[in-house]
């Protein structure tokens, strides 16, 4: 069975849904802020001959119809970096500042950890950490690729990471790009919905709430924490959410991206998750033309009220 | 207590000067922003924030971020510069991203030669008249010089020391 039938309820239009899951996607750049800017990506390209497209809701994102998003001078230059769409909104919705200190728990292969680290100007601190040494090299080639130099790079499981290798104890915001069973990155890896399984789904669950936990556990008071998947399926996401609201003090607040996107469910299976998961987007491929994704952000308390 | 010895797997922080040298043969902040300056025309200013650390024979890392015990992360912001050896050789990474205010020993490339350069080829280069030894190497795209990495100038010829996979066959940029 194709696991993505099990959303049809979900979904406002599933034809829709399953016919855009099956169309490829185009490449995309994401423009290295960190050393230069759109305007001069865009001429690079103009003078090289690259065919490109902006895409409507970002400025610094380059579609390229002509693929090979990295045979182009601006790539060699480390000017922009191969990246998903949809993969850019959790970086978004954590708004990092420069100077932060910020915890990138899940950062293998850095596309998110380097466009946290252009939007804080390269200033501050991004602990990049992932529990899987070999995909540790990926990482490290982005960010010395990109021109990153804030960034810490960490190799422990993020379920019980220790802040002991570093300068600080608790971080201002915090990134869990969690490890999922990826069914919304089907249309550039059809493989993921073959390999389905739901005790994959179930597993990885188990893995996400110890992840998220731990990350709120970090990030001081009034800070923030992203959570985000590639993934349609519940478990993975709403009740990830339902599970730590209940072992942690933080809360869900509104998570504006700048693509269509729906609430979070509060029902599924026969389980009813917390009614503040409906403040967490999800993207489906027929909205917006592009992966599936998931993305919530979470507010650690500090005590007070309303603020 | 302070190592009097490099190990090669974990991170030490560059000792601010000469003087302040327990590790033989490790460099000292100040030898390296006077070897950029001196080298490049890059002034010391440019990395004031920053600071350096060495892991690994010589590998200098340059680090923007805060750290208290790097002795057991994977890695500390990038690679920056190889010492102990006669001629220091920047990265290629750091010679793109720092590269740019450089003022001496920088060569200019055309747009044949620079795909050629890219590509990983050593090419003939009669014309330069400058130092031997590590060059940073620009090329113009969209409208100003851009670093293109570090080449080794040596009897007249130049060659590139692009890394394998960062090598990439590039289209020639057309100026006519």
């Amino acid at each position: 069975m194709n696991p993505l039938e099990r959303y049809a309820p979900l979904v406002d239009d599933p034809e829709a849904f399953f016919t855009a899951c099956d169309r490829s996607l185009p490449s995309v750049v994401r423009v290295n802020t960190a050393v230069t800017t759109a305007e001069r990506v865009a001429a690079a390209f103009d003078e090289e001959g690259v065919r490109y497209e902006p895409v409507g809701w970002h400025d610094g994102l380059f579609r390229l119809p002509d693929g090979h998003p990295g045979r182009n001078w601006p790539h060699f230059h480390g000017w922009t970096h191969g990246q998903e769409e949809v993969s850019i909104l959790p970086g978004l919705a954590l708004d990092p500042q420069p100077g932060d200190r910020v915890w990138d728990a899940c950062a293998a292969p850095g596309s998110k950890t380097t466009q946290i680290a252009a939007a804080m100007d390269d200033e501050g601190t991004i602990v990049a950490n992932d529990a899987n040494l070999g995909r540790l090299s990926a990482l490290r080639h982005n960010t010395e690729r990109l021109g990153i130099t804030n960034v810490v790079v960490t190799n422990q499981d993020a379920r019980n990471y220790s802040t002991k290798p570093l300068a600080f104890d608790e971080f201002d915001r915090a990134l869990v790009d969690a490890p999922c069973s990826c069914e919304g990155t089907c249309r550039k890896n059809p493989d993921v919905l073959d390999e389905w399984t739901l005790e994959h789904v179930e597993a990885v669950a188990g893995i996400q709430k110890g992840i998220l936990t731990r990350a709120v556990r970090m990030t001081k008071p009034g800070g923030t924490v992203v959570y985000s998947t590639c993934t349609f399926a519940p478990e993975e996401n709403e009740a990830v959410l339902d599970h730590v609201l209940d072992q942690v003090d933080c809360e869900i607040v509104p998570c504006d991206l700048p693509v269509k996107a729906v609430p979070g469910v509060t029902e599924w299976d026969g389980e009813t998750y917390d009614p503040s998961v409906e403040l967490a987007r999800r993207i489906y491929p027929h909205h917006n033309d592009t992966g599936g994704f998931f993305c919530a952000k979470l507010r650690v308390d500090d005590g007070e009220v309303g603020t | 207590m302070s190592e009097r010895t490099n190990r090669g797997q974990r991170f030490d922080r560059l000792p601010a000067t000469p003087a302040e040298r327990t590790v033989a043969g490790r460099a000292s902040r100040r030898e390296v922003l006077d070897w950029w300056d001196e080298r490049f025309g890059i002034p010391p200013v440019t990395f004031e924030g920053y600071t350096f650390w060495e892991k690994g024979a010589g590998k200098v890392w340059i680090f923007n971020g805060e750290a208290a015990d790097p002795t057991s992360v994977e890695a500390i912001g990038m690679t920056f510069l190889r010492t102990r050896q006669e001629h220091w050789k920047p990265t290629m990474r750091a010679a793109q991203r720092f590269g740019r205010t450089a003022t001496r020993n920088v060569i200019e490339l055309d747009p044949e030669q620079a795909a050629r350069f890219a590509a990983g080829e050593d090419q003939s280069m009669p014309g330069w008249d400058g130092d031997w030894g590590y060059l940073i190497v620009t090329h113009k795209l969209a409208g100003e010089q851009a670093s293109l990495g570090v080449g080794l100038y040596l009897h007249g010829e130049l060659r590139s020391v692009v890394p394998k996979g960062s090598r990439e066959d590039l289209a020639v940029i057309d100026r006519d």
